[in-house]
């Protein structure tokens, strides 16, 4: 089959490679049919995030047909899916109080050693990710072996395109997952840091939820045009001093929540994000929090913090006494798909979400990786990009 | 892997005679005296291998894992010892040979294609709860394991603890015996326990492997 493989920094190509095979009895294979490039693809494409092989086969959005199955798959060839891009058993104690992404059974046994060290606890298996998240294949790719089919993929209606059903492999639920981890009242201005695919669905989610203000902060012109179309009213930090403008915004109280949707490769002038620019470069691994910092800053005491943003390491100059001080809480993490499949894929058919407005580009899969070095160079105009085996190069 | 640097656990000379003995005298008290996997007998409540001091001549490694399975039903598993290679990286067979004492030859993979047998038997066991096996007098590894099943909180399940002790006979033979008995015997250990978790939780063993002929090179890729 074609897939899109990693050779490097900055080196993806669209390779022949072997075609999976049901191994385990719940598995799945999957005929791609619709699969997006991620913010999260752009690190491991910029070389940040650690433990990536030669040949890997990168993509974790991904949807299609139900080709082959295992003796304990509950699916049936022919049915359309949507595949989350977390791993999950189901049967672990972290499955059954659904907390899917920290899955104890889906990350191989001998994949495990590296994020037990780094991180205390071995991660759970993620598709096309890293080696520390099992290095299983990704879905930019013609098929895909999908591990514990009974679990994790949704059947989805035909009646719904590809292209409204596909984020809820990750980018929906993960940005209303980040509305749902900063604990949105009624009365809530809430500040949500970058405008990237996650972010907008953040600033969507937010406004169901019933949020009274959402500003939204990012230096591209045309993702804060979206952001306020979604209802926003936005920030151009190269324009506007943030913190200064959120306290005016939010009548000098601060805002009640931030969601940061940034990440490790956040922007900004900041010394210390100048510092951590270096030293990510020469490889001494500190992450750039600078947008998380920025949001410490700028939370109300009592306030609430949301981090969907993807960081890998450690930080340094951390605001911790402001984050004491102010009695703030933060909540994070990989997102717990299964739990938000069904609810989400009901608020998309109602429509009450929409999930289509952020596509900018569709591709072959043969343009890959034309379309992972537009999707870094050119983060303005493209931001989103699906990409569909099944279209003629 | 750190036990092997120390270099307490093969070494020879009168030094190590000495720690032999008093070894020993820890082990038999660690494996056979305590009733209870959270009981502490060195100051604190924590479990006795995870004491920053050694056992004399034996390297000992242990893991706890939790898994949503009644003790009954992981208990049957484990007491079945050719179950065991299932989960068990470089075990390639447990033949049980019908002995009184539960008997059992292991065949350990050794580098270079080779195999390694050791023969144990089992020294202690409590319905449900234990099973705590050594290896036969005579054996080229001495070992000592212990496999402990306590109820977890509320619907958890089960909180299975795995302690191994092993030693090896010095000289350059006992030394690559014991190597391929236990090549970073944590590392292992800890897999083991993992894979006999998935196993019992979700009835398979999780592999990112995209084909079937791929699956074993993975595993020890890593390993």
């Amino acid at each position: 089959m074609r897939a899109l493989t990693f050779h490097g920094t900055k080196d993806v190509r669209v390779d022949t490679v072997d075609d999976p095979e049901i191994i385990n009895p719940r598995d799945a294979i999957i005929k791609v049919t619709s699969t997006a490039i991620c913010g999260s693809d752009l690190h491991l494409y910029d070389g940040v995030i650690p433990g990536l092989k030669h040949g890997d086969i990168l993509g974790h959005e991904f949807m299609g047909e139900v080709v082959d199955t295992g003796s304990a798959s509950t699916l049936k060839k022919g049915q359309r899916v949507v595949v989350p891009f977390t791993i999950s058993c189901g049967g672990c104690f972290h499955c059954k109080v659904q907390q899917y992404s920290a899955c104890e059974n889906s990350n191989p046994a001998e994949k495990q050693d590296m994020s037990a060290t780094l991180y205390g606890h071995p991660m759970a298996g993620l598709f096309g990710y890293s080696h520390m998240t099992g290095g299983y294949s990704g879905g930019q790719a013609e098929y895909v072996r999908v591990p514990f089919s009974d679990v994790g993929p949704i059947v989805v209606p035909d009646h719904m395109d590809d292209d409204k059903v596909l984020f809820l492999s990750d980018i929906l639920p993960t940005g209303w997952m980040a509305a749902e981890n900063a604990d949105i009242q009624p009365d809530d201005t809430v500040a949500v840091w970058g405008c990237g695919p996650v972010g907008l669905f953040a600033i969507q989610s937010a406004l169901v939820m019933g949020a009274a203000k959402v500003i939204a902060i990012d230096h591209y012109p045309h993702r804060l045009e979206l952001a306020r179309k979604l209802g926003a009213e936005v920030i151009n930090f190269r324009e506007t001093d943030v913190r200064d403008a959120l306290m005016e915004m939010s009548g000098g109280i601060g805002v009640d929540a931030v969601i940061d949707a940034v990440g490790m490769e956040s922007h900004g002038f900041a010394i210390d994000n100048v510092f951590d620019v270096v030293k990510q470069k020469v490889g001494i691994g500190a992450d750039r929090a600078s947008a998380l910092k920025q949001a410490i800053l700028s939370v109300r005491f009592g306030g609430k913090i949301s981090i969907p943003g993807v960081y890998g390491g450690m930080t340094d100059k951390f605001p911790l006494g402001a984050l004491m001080e102010k009695g703030i809480q933060l909540r994070s993490g990989q997102t717990h798909v299964q739990k938000y499949l069904e609810p989400l894929l009901a608020l998309i058919e109602n429509g009450t979400l929409d999930t289509t407005f952020l596509i900018s580009h569709r591709l072959p899969l043969e343009d890959a990786a034309h379309g992972y070095k537009q999707f870094k160079e050119q983060q303005d105009s493209w931001t989103k990009v699906v990409l569909k085996p099944g279209m003629a190069a | 892997m750190k036990h092997f640097d120390k270099g307490h656990g093969v070494s020879a000379g009168s030094a190590a005679g000495i720690g032999l003995a008093l070894g020993a005298a820890a082990l038999g008290a660690y494996l056979a005296a305590r009733q209870r996997p959270d009981e502490g007998g060195h100051g604190d409540d924590a479990p006795g291998r995870t004491a920053r001091r050694n056992f004399g001549k034996y390297d000992v490694v242990g893991r706890t894992v939790t898994i949503a399975k009644p003790k009954a039903e992981l208990f049957a598993f484990w007491r079945d010892f050719s179950n065991l290679p299932a989960v068990m990286e470089n075990v390639e067979a447990i033949r049980p040979t019908g002995g009184g004492k539960g008997q059992a030859v292991w065949t350990i993979k050794a580098p270079g294609g080779r195999t390694v047998d050791i023969e144990t038997e089992i020294v202690r066991e409590i319905d449900n709860e234990l099973i705590a096996w050594k290896s036969v007098e005579g054996s080229d590894i001495d070992t000592h394991g212990r496999v402990r099943f306590v109820d977890a909180p509320g619907d958890r399940g089960t909180r299975v603890t795995l302690v191994i002790a092993y030693d090896a006979p010095g000289g350059a033979v006992g030394k690559a015996i014991a190597k391929a008995f236990m090549r970073e015997p944590e590392t292992q250990a800890r897999h083991d326990l993992k894979r006999f978790k998935m196993l019992m939780e979700t009835g398979e063993i999780a592999t990112s492997a995209r084909r079937k002929n791929q699956v074993r090179s993975a595993k020890q890729e890593n390993n």
